[in-house]
């Protein structure tokens, strides 16, 4: 019952967060409450018990990808450019999308169902060997990095590729611009001083 | 930017080694709680960005120069395809660690811990990458320790 309380107060926040990152043209504003967004959907975890989840989505939704989007926006801009009215096709577009999907999740299992097909399939194997089979009482561990290896594998090489794309198109620095370091500085000064009082005016 | 301000400077400083222990912390518990290389990755990576952010991206630099993320990078990668071959060499299949010691649990212990490491260095080298690489564009908001 409380538990029900608090998704229910954190999905109104959720709600309420989403629809002023639509309405808001500051970026920077816009950047901050999608942290704050990621936030909740890790509370949002936390009470569905899924702590694993709710750990990286606040690392890297609400941590590091803001300072990322703060970054992109001290490269660009900070006023969404506003080009035209919305029109009213739009609208119907989306509505009817949005109807759509609402209509797709009321074929969907209820959440927690213990016959539901995602429940039935591998997850009571899982629960029941991997104690035997790989022997560590963290299961999200184990099903992460031994039952689903080539899964997290992939997702390794996936953030290596997203890495290399970002040094492929903005790495290289244009050649000997690069702010000097305090350590490169003090050196600098360092030297200076060594000359000046090996050659008093 | 940033250089005048004194209380940042010193609870940054303080802070670094908390958050590097933290991750560590997060790594090697993984087996038991919450956790991983992933989320150790991620933690890692935010202690040197907040260095970044307070003292400048040419300082941090001088501590974790552009080579030596760039290595973590792709040896993790390694790290992780590598157990996956060990095994294979083990006489399993790919990336099954049961063959990695006499012990299939032992063997499961081992090859968790070296994917996790690799995973670790991956993701903290490439939020580390990708955060200096912008920081390095934007000379005037980022590098605080010029002035």
């Amino acid at each position: 019952m409380i538990s029900n309380t608090i998704v229910i107060v954190l999905l109104v926040f959720m709600v309420a967060t989403a629809y002023a990152l639509v309405r808001l043209r500051n970026l920077f504003a816009v950047v901050m409450l999608s942290g704050i967004f990621s936030l909740f959907a890790a509370a949002l975890y936390v009470v569905m018990d899924a702590v694993d989840v709710a750990f990286t989505e606040a690392a890297v939704g609400a941590g590091v990808s803001t300072v990322l989007m703060l970054g992109t926006l001290a490269l660009t801009t900070k006023m969404e450019k506003v080009h035209k009215k919305p029109s009213p096709s739009a609208l119907v577009l989306v509505l009817a999308t949005g109807a759509l999907l609402i209509y797709g999740t009321l074929d969907m299992p209820r959440y927690g169902d213990p016959t539901a097909p995602i429940n039935q399939h591998v997850a009571n194997r899982y629960i029941e060997k991997s104690g035997t089979e790989v022997g560590l009482p963290n299961i999200v561990t184990s099903v992460l990095a031994s039952y689903r290896g080539y899964d997290t594998f992939g997702e390794t090489a996936v953030v290596f590729t997203a890495a290399v794309g970002v040094l492929a198109i903005i790495g290289r620095s244009k050649g000997g611009s690069m702010p000097t370091s305090t350590v490169a500085r003090r050196r600098k000064e360092d030297e200076h001083d060594a000359n000046n009082e090996e050659m008093p005016s | 930017m940033m250089a005048q301000k004194t209380v940042l400077r010193v609870v940054t400083k303080l802070l670094v080694p908390i958050i590097v222990l933290y991750a560590l912390y997060v790594q090697f518990h993984g087996d038991f709680g919450p956790g991983g290389g992933f989320q150790a990755g991620v933690i890692i990576a935010s202690a040197f960005i907040v260095y970044g952010l307070i003292f400048g991206t040419a300082d941090a630099r001088e501590v974790l120069p552009s080579w030596v993320t760039r290595i973590m990078l792709s040896l993790g990668v390694m790290v992780y395809g590598g157990t996956g071959v060990v095994a294979l060499l083990m006489g399993g299949e790919f990336l099954d660690y049961s063959f990695l010691a006499h012990d299939p649990l032992h063997g499961q212990h081992w090859g968790i811990f070296a994917v996790e490491f690799g995973v670790c260095l991956t993701v903290s080298g490439a939020m580390i990458t990708i955060f200096f690489t912008f920081a390095g564009h934007v000379k005037e908001k980022f590098s605080g320790a010029e002035k």
